[in-house]
């Protein structure tokens, strides 16, 4: 299977099972890109999802492509892009047309009552194996103290943080 | 015709300019599409978004597909999707292109250590927010740390996570009237 239509396989697989967007999605990309088939170093994918968080754009737009482009330069990009997005524009399309109170089912109300809880578990699980090879020290462990702090208790805008954390890495490390 | 250009500069506009993803996308939508061109009403809107939560993927490309189906039918919604997704693509090549000479290089290289850890406490600030929509209850629970366990320690794919996780929750509520307020 030629590199290109891997990459389509791969973040198609990664499309049609992340719900609730784009951090949800990591966990997955995490798995795929990155273990499974070593595309990427996890140091390299927490890089793109900075990246992706402090451009334009939904962030599992963003991450895809970056790293469809990373892999195999512009037709990876294109290959991640449309992966990723090509199932939930079919269902899309298809629960436009057909179906009208499709989130209001009594089925996609209970099978969500399970999901929702076990997304939960897969980002918090992100978290802790990103934190793993983000947090190498004590500066770094207090630079996310900081950053934890200031997006939930003074409600400072993620891509500043970002800008400002970055700054100080240039200055501490 | 001009509607449809009309459809997909405002997608287009809508993608170029959010920052912080699928979520800060939907007031912004819902100006344009809702209170602007009258496209759309506002509870329909509504239902768009709960239907685009339902769907696996990134919330900005189900909510734009779902819309441009509404108002004109395949066409608006390749239309849309487009709009939504190109300022992404093109802007996200255009760094990758550039900055991967640079990624490994000094400064760069210590720009990035600091943001790391940055990445950390963003994704728990996506735990905590997502917190709120979860019920609290013993089944929440169980799920909630069965997984961590099953992703961290046994290494399990979360494909099936998902998948196991979704027919336990229509095993154990498919007879229960799930809480409005919990959805």
């Amino acid at each position: 299977m030629s590199q290109i239509l891997k990459i389509f396989m791969t973040f198609l697989k990664i499309g049609a099972f992340s719900f609730g967007g784009g951090y949800a999605m990591i966990p997955f990309i995490e798995k795929e890109i990155v273990e499974k088939n070593s595309w990427l170093s996890l140091k390299e994918f927490i890089d793109i999802i900075a990246i992706s968080q402090m451009t334009p754009g939904p962030i599992a737009i963003n991450s895809s492509t970056f790293v469809g482009f990373k892999i195999s330069k512009f037709w990876g990009a294109v290959a991640g892009t449309i992966g990723v997005i090509l199932v939930s524009f079919i269902l899309m399309t298809i629960l436009a047309s057909y179906l009208k109170n499709f989130s209001n089912s009594k089925a996609v109300k209970s099978i969500f009552m399970g999901i929702r809880p076990a997304v939960l578990g897969l980002i918090f699980s992100a978290a802790v194996s990103v934190g793993k090879t983000a947090i190498v020290d004590f500066k770094s462990l207090i630079i996310a103290f900081i950053v934890l702090f200031s997006i939930l208790k003074l409600k400072l805008h993620p891509i500043l943080c970002i800008a400002i954390s970055g700054i100080i890495g240039l200055i501490v490390f | 015709m001009k509607e449809l250009f009309k459809l997909f500069g405002i997608f287009f506009k809508i993608g170029a300019f959010t920052f912080g993803g699928g979520y800060a996308m939907i007031p912004l939508i819902e100006e344009e599409i809702v209170n602007k061109n009258k496209w759309i009403d506002e509870d329909e809107f509504l239902d768009i978004i709960a239907v685009a939560q339902s769907i696996p993927g990134a919330l900005a490309v189900n909510t734009s597909t779902y819309i441009g189906y509404k108002i004109f039918g395949l066409k608006g919604a390749i239309i849309s999707c487009l709009g939504v997704v190109l300022p992404s693509f093109i802007i996200i090549l255009t760094i990758a292109k550039f900055l991967i000479l640079f990624l490994n290089k000094g400064c760069v290289e210590k720009f990035f250590a600091g943001v790391r850890p940055a990445v950390v406490s963003l994704i728990l600030v996506a735990v905590f927010k997502l917190k709120k929509g979860i019920k609290k209850s013993l089944f929440s629970f169980v799920i909630i740390i069965t997984t961590i366990i099953l992703i961290l320690i046994f290494k399990v794919h979360p494909i099936l996570i998902i998948i196991i996780s979704g027919l336990l929750g229509y095993y154990f509520y498919k007879g229960v009237n799930v809480d409005e307020s919990n959805s």
